[in-house]
């Protein structure tokens, strides 16, 4: 239960943690908040050569609205978004999520960009991000470019990070302002990884709905019938839960994920959808 | 590797590996045994300790990333009157057997106390959901964390909690 043995380094720049990720071609793992990294160095299931530190850089920190949008540093820590040290533009959402994340003293450490970068299916911001369609600032030496949410991820702890790259900001459009939203977690006790989460999102003018799901088991995964289903419906009735459940099961089937699900599996993401959903709706 | 951090208000170093972490520094290079280690991962909050007044697990952190910031343990309290007043409710409402878990309670249930003064009991419940005790069943840390709540906040307390 203790880590390997490793080398050690805290650039005092950005720049400098760009340049020594770059040197050491994938040797260098990046810590920040330490969160998921510090339990996977414990039980040696990461045995970096070298632990490049990037939780100080206040460069990483930073946040800032412009034109309507909002630029997160990927070193901005979960319990400073909680208590909106942070400007909430999705109207309360991202204080929620924030505060459901693990416990305190994990949030007063653990990262946004950390978490993005981590990529565990039942993490908190993936499937936030995606419902809001947020961008992320890639990072390395050899310059910058952009991915949206939706696209970083490519499986279970896997990303489109390069050996080299960081992602230095997220961006949340100024879309994010105009959304009803509602968020479901369902997990064993509060602060558990999720069994099921669920984002939905509507536009105020109603031109559209954005629903997406993740858990324990699934990687984040963009239900559009779904959201189509949730799109027209101006309030909640009983007759709902029967359309979201038909629409669930084909997004599901399509994504090749409803035949591995148990029939309890199925109904957890059904409820937590549902009351993603109405709290939408109601909102 | 050369650390040097303050704990409980004084100046500690030490020469140590990378890949110490903070809650071995402080048990097995300042030989402060207060701190305790349980799980090493993050989940059972046993470590918990105050960084910079903020909780933090102790064993997700390296010694070396907490090069000079302030970290207060269960010995740092000497003179503080909101941990003397948890501490003496800890006792009153029986709210420790074996003692493993007390000091990370304590470091949360400070926290509690002075982050979230309106806290009712689920809100306090919520808060020590990262905290695991194997011996009461939590209610009298629940008892004792409300009750702090009410001696260090008052009267003022009492009615927003009514009316919350």
């Amino acid at each position: 239960m203790k880590p390997a043995s490793f080398a050690y380094a805290r650039p005092a720049s950005l720049d400098q943690a760009l340049r020594l990720l770059a040197d050491n071609g994938g040797r260098g793992r990046l810590l920040a908040g330490g969160q998921s990294l510090g339990p996977m160095l414990n039980l040696r299931l990461a045995t970096p050569e070298l632990v490049i530190d990037i939780g100080r850089l206040r460069e990483l920190q930073r946040f800032e609205t412009t034109d309507g949008a909002l630029a997160i540093g990927a070193g901005v820590c979960h319990a400073d978004i909680e208590d909106g040290r942070v400007p909430d533009l999705a109207a309360g959402l991202l204080r929620r999520v924030a505060a459901g994340i693990a416990y305190r003293a994990v949030r007063n450490r653990g990262t946004i960009g950390g978490s993005l970068a981590h990529a565990d299916p039942a993490a908190d911001w993936p499937p936030v991000m995606i419902a809001l369609g947020a961008e992320l600032k890639i990072a390395s030496a050899r310059g910058r470019r952009r991915v949206p949410a939706a696209e970083f991820a490519t499986g279970v702890l896997a990303t489109v990070l390069e050996p080299d790259e960081m992602i230095e900001t997220i961006r949340i459009p100024r879309a994010a302002s105009e959304l009803r939203w509602g968020h479901y977690k369902i997990a064993a006790k509060p602060g558990d990884f999720a069994e099921s989460l669920a984002v939905v999102v509507i536009h105020k003018n109603g031109t559209g709905a954005r629903a997406v799901l993740a858990g324990r088991s699934q990687t984040p995964l963009l239900l559009t019938e779904t959201a189509r289903a949730i799109a027209g419906v101006r309030a909640w009735s009983s007759e709902q839960q029967a359309i979201i459940a038909t629409a669930l099961d084909s997004d599901l089937a399509r994504e090749g994920v409803g035949p591995g699900l148990s029939p309890e599996e199925r109904a957890i993401h059904l409820a937590s959808v549902s009351r993603a959903a109405r709290e939408a709706i109601a909102s | 590797m050369k650390v040097t951090l303050t704990l409980n208000g004084a100046e500690a170093s030490g020469d140590i590996e990378p890949r110490t972490s903070l809650g071995d520094f402080i048990r097995e290079h300042q030989r402060l045994t207060g701190t305790r280690l349980g799980c090493e991962h993050g989940v059972c909050g046993a470590c918990t300790v105050l960084i910079d007044g903020r909780p933090m697990r102790s064993c997700l952190m390296l010694a070396v990333s907490a090069d000079g910031r302030d970290v207060r343990t269960v010995e740092g309290y000497e003179g503080d009157a909101v941990m003397a007043a948890i501490r003496r409710s800890f006792k009153e409402c029986h709210a420790l057997q074996c003692g493993f878990c007390t000091p990370g309670m304590l470091a949360t249930a400070y926290d509690i106390v002075t982050r979230l003064p309106h806290a009712d009991r689920k809100r306090i419940r919520t808060e020590l959901s990262g905290n695991l005790c194997r011996c009461t069943g939590y209610l009298g840390i629940i008892d004792a964390i409300e009750k702090a709540l009410d001696h260090v906040h008052g009267a003022e307390r009492r009615t927003q909690v009514e009316t919350a």
